[in-house]
């Protein structure tokens, strides 16, 4: 029941928010409300799925033997964890944020965001790949008119590619393999082992691995990326929770869960085409870095960023190895912790400056020295720097290529995090060591407003505990592969 | 007992009780006697289907004439589910039918409007109940010759053209039929359909069975307008009014369908028609084509209405694609689509319907802005369109399911693909509406208009609804689908 009642508890929320559409302030209480009712009934699931039990619910069977259904496994736990988690915060934040910029249709902002959350709880605790499906469109869907949110050409643009990009790669591809593992499976349960060994060759393992990798568009491999950058018109709480978080690990989630519960980890290591892939994996992984270092627009080279970051999620998937598979987890995490630190530097920048170009930020520590200072943090974690969580995730993808004598992909996961620092850290330096041109006194302090402050001081003291208490996150992980 | 002429009452009721509405002057008394007959005829549609899953196939002997000299009505489960779809429909338009046609037809017009409306309902239901291949050309006329007066009552003058236009391929279809069925009669001297399927084996390999086959299957093919024959349809469905394209869509092609599947199954058998003669091969050509083709082709469409009758050419692709698979899954899958397809495309004439109600138009660019004025109405259009593209929950996405799964396991992975594709090109058609309407700002001097009364908008949503429904529990549309594919693929192995 707990299991549906996370799920039920953010599709609901909306009818609340907008019955209260008149008063702000009960609006965004029911907001954060359901937020943090939300994350404590996650949490209650903790203890039970550490201890080995699975609770699960089957609601529907629209056709014979393909039921719609939930069950609680470690990883998914610990990705609705995550979302939860940080949903409280973005809530907190978003408050500030709209509130400071005055957008307009704010109730049907916060009404989609928790849709999208609802969502993204479905797809955390789905109990087969059809449930997961169906929400994972259903997540599409809800993030649609956030990411159209500001009602302009630019954004009616962004809206199409974002819904072509994402619905097409779905409905071609995914679907195709999930209706080919139907007719050859008989089923779309998630098992460990997998559900694929022996009853199909390594070779039509192979094409149906490709279809579902490419076909989970939501995880962003070149050739079907482009929606992401196109997604950050939206405004900066979408990008930080949805574009960062949610909507994107919710991809790579899902390209974990198909290796681990569909083709098996032993499997996966057979098929040869997983080689390929890896390949696609880590050409998306350099060239996005390339990109993202010629990006002016700050949350444009964020966005870029974390294409080039889920790569290495994909990666450690494809690895098909253990430690490959803790490592994407982790990383997971810990990316989720310092990319959305930085949105949320990118939308206090916005609220306090209106700047949102990097060749503007000149001096802006001075005026901003919090912000900053996060960012800079938040910065070192995303390229894997101790004492910061984003250390321990690269740690376990680097094991993880020594482990199957992947040397080449060690060379691109170095060569990755060298980029990481190309394109992250001169703008804190800019920030910090260089002053404002014409204005050569000190302006003093001219920070986002205290909500939002607050929301990027949590996330940026969560990049420094990780790195001291993986080990919460890294139990869930070490259930996952052990079966 | 009255339940034993249910098959009878089924037809003769619509039939007889047609001339009435023309006698009553009043356009609402008509109105509600044809929202009577259409409710009783639900009724008896729904007790025949309990009949036939109780029973099995029923066989009623017309005057109690023994066949196969007497006109024999024959209901098996394929029979029940189409009447039962045509029954659906006509009672759910109908209520919709009494605003909209008010408005859309001149009053002195509307008892006619309604004795037509009868008649067509009363044609298609005996082409799907009657056993006798001549008494089925005999329902085709009946049911194509109201539909063209039905037609022809459009409220712009090019609803005169359009109809003479179908009138003419109709007409050309019918005479096709009609020669197919003579040249089976002149071989096997009887009419009486199963007769005559046992009969044709010894005759079966003779050229004039080969030219009744040509001829009745292009016949038919016009009359279901399966591409490339399809060129009467965009034209009729645009300038009929309203109800009618929501009626038509829904029942008039599927019946159609549901003649050829009598044809290649019953009639000719598996054997004949799709070894001998390879209609499967030639099917799935057009069919593939249909989707690809028309899809894009309701890209371009600026007349919103043009566009949704092109999408209908493309969802028959769908339908006749499973059926060339000759396979009880593809014919199943072909079926579910037929009967899902029914309601959604039926649901969106009737949102189409109430927009043209307040604005008197159905073109894009007079919609801009609309989702705001007719909240309603528009998310009705959006959740038949999602279901259209096929997203998971809608009945669209069972259909899809079915056809993808039925095509992969006979190893046709491009016709996967193609469907698959083409759903995608839908998604692009339906997303220029919504994208008009949720985004774009109305233009100056364009009216203010309201939401559309609720006599419109609840046989909408109750399709809509329905819609929903089978896309969490299908279990009894694809029960009766399959066992309905089951019996025709065995009357067709023989």
């Amino acid at each position: 029941m707990t299991v549906l009642a996370c799920i039920a508890l953010p599709l609901l929320a909306p009818v609340l928010i907008t019955a209260m559409r008149r008063w702000p302030n009960p609006r965004e209480a029911i907001t954060l409300l359901t937020s943090v009712g939300l994350l404590l009934l996650v949490s209650s699931l903790h203890d039970a799925v550490l201890h080995g039990s699975r609770p699960a619910i089957d609601l529907l069977e629209p056709l014979p033997g393909l039921k719609i259904g939930f069950e609680v496994e470690p990883l998914g736990l610990l990705f609705a964890l995550l979302a939860s988690f940080l949903w409280v915060v973005t809530s907190v934040y978003s408050i500030g944020y709209l509130r400071s910029l005055n957008e307009w249709h704010q109730t049907s902002f916060y009404c989609f965001f928790a849709m999208a959350l609802g969502s993204t709880m479905g797809i955390a605790f789905a109990g087969n790949l059809f449930t997961l499906f169906i929400f994972y469109e259903l997540l599409t869907l809800s993030t649609y008119p956030l990411v159209t949110h500001a009602g302009t050409a630019a954004a009616t643009f962004a809206g199409r590619m974002y819904l072509g990009y994402l619905l097409g790669t779905s409905v071609i591809l995914l679907l195709l393999a999930l209706i080919w593992t139907w007719t050859l499976a008989g089923t779309l349960d998630f098992r460990s082992g997998g559900i694929l060994e022996g009853i199909v060759t390594p070779g039509v393992a192979g094409i149906l691995l490709i279809l579902f990798i490419f076909g989970i568009g939501k995880a962003a491999l070149i050739p079907f990326h482009l929606w992401l950058p196109a997604a950050m018109v939206a405004p900066t709480p979408v990008s930080a929770l949805l574009h960062a978080v949610a909507v994107v690990k919710a991809g790579v989630f899902t390209v974990l869960k198909v290796a681990v519960y569909l083709f098996g980890i032993d499997f996966l290591a057979e098929i040869p085409a997983t080689q390929w892939l890896m390949y696609v994996a880590a050409t998306t992984l350099l060239l996005a870095a390339l990109v993202a270092l010629r990006q002016d627009n700050l949350k444009l080279r964020l966005a870029w960023s974390t294409i080039s970051q889920l790569s290495y999620i994909v990666l450690g998937a494809l690895l098909a190895t253990p430690l490959g598979i803790v490592g994407g987890g982790m990383h997971i995490v810990t990316h989720a912790f310092a990319k959305i630190t930085l949105f949320f530097c990118a939308g206090a920048i916005l609220v306090a400056t209106q700047k949102t170009r990097i060749s503007e930020m000149h001096g802006l520590g001075r005026r901003m020295p919090i912000t900053m200072g996060a960012f800079f943090i938040a910065s070192l974690s995303i390229i894997g720097l101790p004492p910061l969580g984003g250390f321990w995730s690269k740690w376990f993808l680097a094991l993880g290529t020594l482990d199957t004598q992947q040397y080449l992909m060690l060379g691109v996961l170095l060569a990755g995090s060298m980029l990481n620092v190309a394109y992250l850290l001169p703008i804190p330096m800019r920030a910090f060591f260089s002053r404002e041109p014409g204005n050569p006194g000190d302006s003093g302090l001219q920070e986002a407003p205290s909500a939002c402050v607050a929301a990027l001081l949590v996330t940026t003291a969560a990049c420094v505990v990780l790195f001291f208490f993986p080990d919460p996150v890294y139990r869930l992980l070490q259930l996952l592969v052990q079966g | 007992m009255l339940s034993t002429h249910l098959p009878a009452l089924q037809v003769v009721l619509p039939l007889a009780s047609a001339p009435v509405c023309l006698l009553l002057r009043h356009p609402r008394h008509a109105w509600a006697c044809a929202l009577t007959i259409s409710w009783l005829v639900l009724a008896i549609a729904v007790m025949l289907v309990q009949q036939v899953a109780a029973t099995g196939t029923i066989s009623y002997a017309i005057g109690a004439w023994a066949t196969p000299w007497g006109i024999e009505y024959r209901i098996d489960m394929a029979g029940a589910l189409m009447i039962l779809v045509v029954a659906t429909i006509g009672a759910v338009v109908l209520p919709f039918a009494g605003r909209s046609i008010q408005q859309e037809i001149r009053k002195k017009h509307s008892g006619l409007f309604y004795t037509c409306f009868l008649l067509c309902l009363a044609g298609l239901l005996g082409i799907v109940v009657t056993g006798d291949a001549f008494n089925l050309f005999v329902f085709l006329e009946i049911s194509s010759l109201s539909s063209y007066v039905l037609i022809s009552l459009g409220c712009t003058r090019r609803a005169l053209t359009a109809a003479f236009q179908y009138l003419v391929m109709g007409t050309i279809g019918a005479t096709f039929i009609l020669i197919g069925v003579g040249l089976l009669y002149m071989l096997t001297g009887t009419l009486n359909m199963v007769d005559i399927s046992q009969r044709l084996t010894e005759v079966a390999d003779t050229r004039t069975i080969r030219v009744a086959f040509a001829f009745v299957t292009v016949g038919v093919s016009i009359k279901l307008a399966l591409f490339p024959l399809h060129l009467w349809l965009p034209n009729a469905y645009t300038f009929a009014p309203s109800v009618v394209s929501a009626f038509f869509a829904a029942t008039a092609t599927k019946v159609g369908i549901y003649v050829l599947l009598r044809l290649f199954f019953t009639v000719f058998g598996i054997g004949f028609s799709f070894v001998a003669m390879h209609v499967g091969e030639i099917m799935m050509l057009l069919a593939a084509a249909a989707m690809m083709v028309a899809s894009l082709v309701a890209i371009f469409q600026n007349n919103v209405k043009r566009m949704l009758a092109y999408s209908s050419v493309a969802q028959i692709g769908y339908i006749i694609l499973g059926i060339s698979l000759a396979s009880r899954d593809g014919v199943a899958a072909g079926m579910i689509h037929l009967f899902n397809h029914a309601l959604i495309k039926c649901a969106l004439f009737l949102s189409l319907g109430c927009i043209f109600l307040r604005l008197g138009s159905v073109e894009l660019q007079d919609m801009r802005g609309l989702a705001k004025r007719m909240p309603w109405t528009m998310a009705a259009f959006v959740a038949g369109g999602l279901s259209l593209i096929g997203l998971p929950l809608t009945s669209g996405f069972i259909s899809k399911w079915y056809l993808v799964g039925a095509a992969l396991t006979d190893g046709y992975w491009p016709l996967a693909v193609l469907i698959l594709l083409s759903s995608l090109l839908a998604l692009i058609y339906i997303w220029r509406v919504v994208e008009t309407a949720y985004f774009q700002v109305p233009g100056a001097g364009m009216p203010l208009v309201k939401e559309a009364p609720a006599s419109m908008l609840i046989p909408a949503w109750l399709l809509i609804g329905a819609n929903f429904y089978i896309g969490v529990d299908a279990s009894l549309v694809s029960g009766i689908a399959h066992q309905a594919a089951g019996i025709l693929i065995e009357q067709g192995v023989r």
